[in-house]
């Protein structure tokens, strides 16, 4: 029965990653704005460049 | 004089209007490029500048999506920014490289705003990185200020249509707002260790209480005393610092019983578990932190992109032109002091009171009266901060400074600050004193009880009474239900500032309208014309000439030329724009002349109120286009709905009193009060509110208004385009909606009831668990499975209730 000690460390350690990953998107600002990133995903990120005609 | 014969035009059938590629406007078809047709030069070279850049996907992401630039472009606006002064109040970080800098844009509406700017560097060489936060409506800008300075990156997000909102508040704050993302660090750590403690219980759930191995029994304990920590000290501290500050103020808030519901259960855990007596709480402590963070977090999510509390800062500009010595000074508006010479042109904003030097000022002072016909003022005559002017360029000396000047007073009134608003007069707080009263006499009556029955049991019941007991479910039912109303009236476009607002709606008695722009639509007039005849050409002229005009009652004539009639499109040669007199021009060699009646016909013979736009061609006068204020869809029904509910309605107006009549078929029983100016409005709320001892909801639209709606019990912003600026108040209403406002009322009301039996619900479950708790029995199990039943049975309730609610008043 001993492994489960280790088992339960480890999960409460896993658990603690999500947590430790939750805090940093958060303090990264992944939660500011719902609604930008779902438009922006779907843009075409090249503006062609080329139609820039000096002329 | 032409006879005022009256002619009823009818307009021609199934006519389509085309609207502008750029901006939706409707418009004529003078003005085309590759296909398609635009309202004015101004959005066609907006066009022009995308398709050179290849940023065509702009039109294809949303039809329509560009904002008309208003007014003529002036070159000389933004200058100010060129001074260091401007420069490092705006600039967040700046080193040899680059400068970065953040915007509020109001104008950003859709898909299509966002792909365009975050496309700048496209455009312009220099600016490296953009990034909108669409929620806030702030575009982050990163740019190299040695090849494109600040003024030119400005300059273009004005020139496509994104003018920035600098305001003098920008300078003074730079608050970041971070405030919300520590409730989202509380929930999560919250959640985190609520789950593991819940993991870690079942095994003492499942073997009821017997673990063979002591070893696992208290690793699990020990395990648990460390996951409750965190929750203790870092989550739940509101609820202590809250229960605290209410105490001190010997107030007896919600948050009180919650606080000792949870230090007890706490308690009693970490003694259980130090003396190996039992497993403790610490599932039930976790779960109701967690609940109610989450259901707090529901309800004050609120709209990022309005702002409930602007004053007279948010309205007026940073930059101001100074004349030092006879030559034009950018500066800004915070160094401005008495005698200062300053330059204001067309469009722009007068930032203090001052005395007319030189130029022909046509002021337009609906920002502060609500009057919404411009005046003309001579040499020498006082203006009053706030106004706009329409026309040329005008010179003035400033003779109080921006504090001190007349509409910003209205600010420094103490009345002003007043207290918070509607802060403690939640029917919630007395209701959770009633609850507490009742569970600390239940305790004691167990701790009796037990104390002649069997004495080991005192502690047991009395703790475990009042951890059960614990009002969250109480607090859950206000949260969830003011949150999910919240979003009701979100959905259609009334957006409230808090939840408590709410509760003061349901409340109000007495309703005080503003008339312009609130009951009226404010781009939108009837307009009949009187008069000989026009023929169609001659009425293409004078639409080719309305056109160009930035006057307000040139752009009515216009709208109401393009919706009823076919028009020819005419170019204007020599057209000039005479200041609070009208326009003139040539047009296939004809002088055409739309303005006043003085203007026109040379006296003034205007017996009416109304406002008049007079026409001659070729110096034969024509006849004039009368205007009416229109009054918004549904507000006649609205009116007679509010009064058969018995609500007291009031009509406050800055505007003479030409539309008495008619706004008495409006609202038959309402008193009418005409020529107020803003501190009249203001001394009129505050009169019902004292001595008639009413509850007064406010709903005006213009700054004019933004002394009477703080001072009202609730104050409604109305705003044709919600991106605009509106004072500060407790909520910002869609003006389509005006009508809508009884349903509004009777839905707040609602809410109440929905509170209330979600209540007794609780009150339901308290009783079971109490019962448990007092003939200390509850285990450990029992309160962990009660406790989140309850909340998920409430929850559940409460959003069945309040969509059902709003779905029978049509919300």
């Amino acid at each position: 029965m001993s492994v489960l000690i280790v088992l339960v460390i480890v999960s409460v350690i896993v658990a603690g990653c999500f947590l430790a990953a939750f805090i940093w998107s958060v303090r990264k600002g992944q939660y500011d704005d719902d609604y930008a990133p779902s438009v922006r995903i779907l843009f075409d990120d090249t503006v062609s460049t080329e139609d820039k005609n000096p002329n | 004089m032409p006879e005022t014969q009256r002619l009823i035009e009818k307009p021609s059938k199934q006519k389509k209007i085309i609207q502008c590629y750029h901006c939706g406007e409707s418009c004529d078809s003078s003005i085309e490029a590759d296909g398609h047709f635009f309202c004015c030069d101004g959005c066609s070279f907006v066009y022009n500048l995308l398709k050179e850049n290849g940023l065509c996907n702009y039109y294809d992401l949303s039809t329509t999506p560009g904002i008309k630039v208003k007014g003529k472009y002036n070159s000389d606006k933004f200058s100010f920014l060129d001074t260091p002064e401007a420069q490092q109040k705006l600039i967040t970080f700046k080193d040899e490289k680059q400068s970065q800098v953040s915007f509020y844009l109001p104008q950003v509406h859709c898909a299509s705003c966002i792909w365009l700017l975050e496309n700048l560097h496209s455009i312009q060489t220099g600016i490296s990185f953009s990034k909108i936060n669409f929620q806030r409506k702030e575009i982050f800008i990163a740019f190299d200020h040695n090849q494109t300075p600040l003024r030119k990156v400005v300059e273009l997000l004005a020139f496509i249509g994104y003018e920035p909102y600098i305001s003098l508040n920008d300078s003074e704050e730079k608050k970041t707002k971070k405030v919300n993302r520590k409730h989202l660090y509380k929930i999560g750590v919250a959640g985190f260790c609520f789950s593991n403690i819940m993991m870690l219980s079942f095994p003492e759930y499942f073997s009821s209480g017997k673990i063979d191995e002591y070893t696992l029994k208290h690793l699990f304990s020990y395990i648990n005393l460390l996951l409750a920590l965190p929750i203790f000290f870092y989550s739940a501290s509101e609820f202590f610092v809250s229960a605290y500050k209410g105490l001190q103020q010997k107030w007896l808030n919600i948050d009180a019983p919650i606080a000792l519901s949870i230090l007890m259960a706490f308690s009693r855990s970490v003694y259980e578990v130090l003396s190996q007596t039992g497993p403790g709480y610490f599932d039930s402590m976790a779960g109701i932190v967690f609940f109610m963070l989450i259901g707090r977090w529901f309800q004050n999510k609120t709209y990022d992109s309005f702002s409930f509390d602007r004053d007279y800062k948010s309205y007026f500009p940073l930059g101001i032109t100074k004349v030092e010595e006879g030559v034009e000074v950018p500066s800004t508006i915070s160094s401005l002091k008495k005698n200062d010479h300053i330059i204001v042109r067309h469009q722009e904003m007068i930032p203090a009171d001052s005395v007319l030097i030189d130029g022909e000022a046509s002021i337009d002072y609906s920002f502060v009266s609500g009057e919404n016909t411009p005046v003309l003022k001579r040499k020498g005559e006082l203006i009053y901060a706030g106004a706009k002017q329409l026309g040329g360029k005008i010179e003035l000396m400033v003779i109080k400074t921006v504090n001190q000047s007349y509409i910003t007073q209205l600010w420094n009134n103490n009345d002003f600050y007043g207290d918070q608003k509607n802060k403690d007069k939640s029917f919630i707080h007395p209701w959770s004193r009633y609850f507490t009263i009742v569970l600390f006499s239940l305790a004691a009556f167990a701790g009796i009880y037990w104390a002649f029955v069997n004495p080991k049991n005192i502690l047991s019941a009395v703790s475990s009474a009042l951890i059960v007991a614990c009002p969250c479910s109480l607090l859950l039912s206000s949260t969830f239900t003011f949150g999910n109303m919240l979003r009701y009236f979100g959905k259609n476009k009334l957006y409230l500032k808090n939840a408590s607002v709410i509760e003061a709606l349901s409340r109000v008695n007495t309703i005080v309208f503003d008339k312009t722009g609130t009951l009226t639509y404010t781009s939108n007039a009837s307009v009949d014309y009187c008069g000989v005849p026009l023929t169609r050409q001659e009425r293409s002229y004078i639409y080719a000439l309305a056109k160009d005009s930035a006057h307000p009652l040139s752009r009515l004539v216009k709208e109401h030329l393009l919706r009823i009639h076919t028009i020819i499109p005419f170019r204007v040669k020599d057209f000039r724009e005479l200041p609070g007199k009208g326009t003139e021009g040539t047009i296939d060699n004809k002088k055409v002349k739309v303005g006043s009646c003085l203007f026109i016909t040379g006296f003034n013979d205007s017996k009416t109120n109304s406002a008049e736009v007079w026409v001659a061609i070729d110096n034969d006068v024509k006849g004039f286009y009368r205007i009416h204020n229109l009054y918004r869809e549904g507000v006649k029904e609205m009116a007679a709905k509010l009064e058969t509910k018995n609500y007291q309605l009031h009509i406050l107006s800055g505007d003479n009193d030409s539309e008495r009549k008619r706004l008495q078929t409006y609202f038959p029983l309402a008193p009418l009060m005409f020529n107020q100016s803003p501190q009249d409005k203001l001394e009129y709320i505050k009169e019902l509110k004292e001595n008639s001892a009413r509850r007064v909801l406010m709903l005006g639209d213009g700054l004019n208004d933004a002394g009477a709606l703080r001072q009202s019990d609730v104050g409604i912003a109305v705003s044709e385009n919600t991106s605009q600026f509106t004072p500060a108040s407790d909520g910002i209403l869609d003006s389509h909606n005006v009508n809508k406002l009884d349903a509004f009322l009777s839905y707040a009301r609602a809410g109440k009831n929905v509170t209330l039996a979600s209540w007794i619900i609780s009150i339901l479950y308290n009783f079971v668990g109490l019962s448990f708790a007092l003939s200390a029995n509850l285990s450990p199990m029992v309160a962990a499975i009660l406790m989140p039943i309850s909340s998920i049975t409430i929850v559940t309730f409460v959003t069945i209730a309040t969509g059902i609610a709003a779905k029978q008043r049509g919300l």
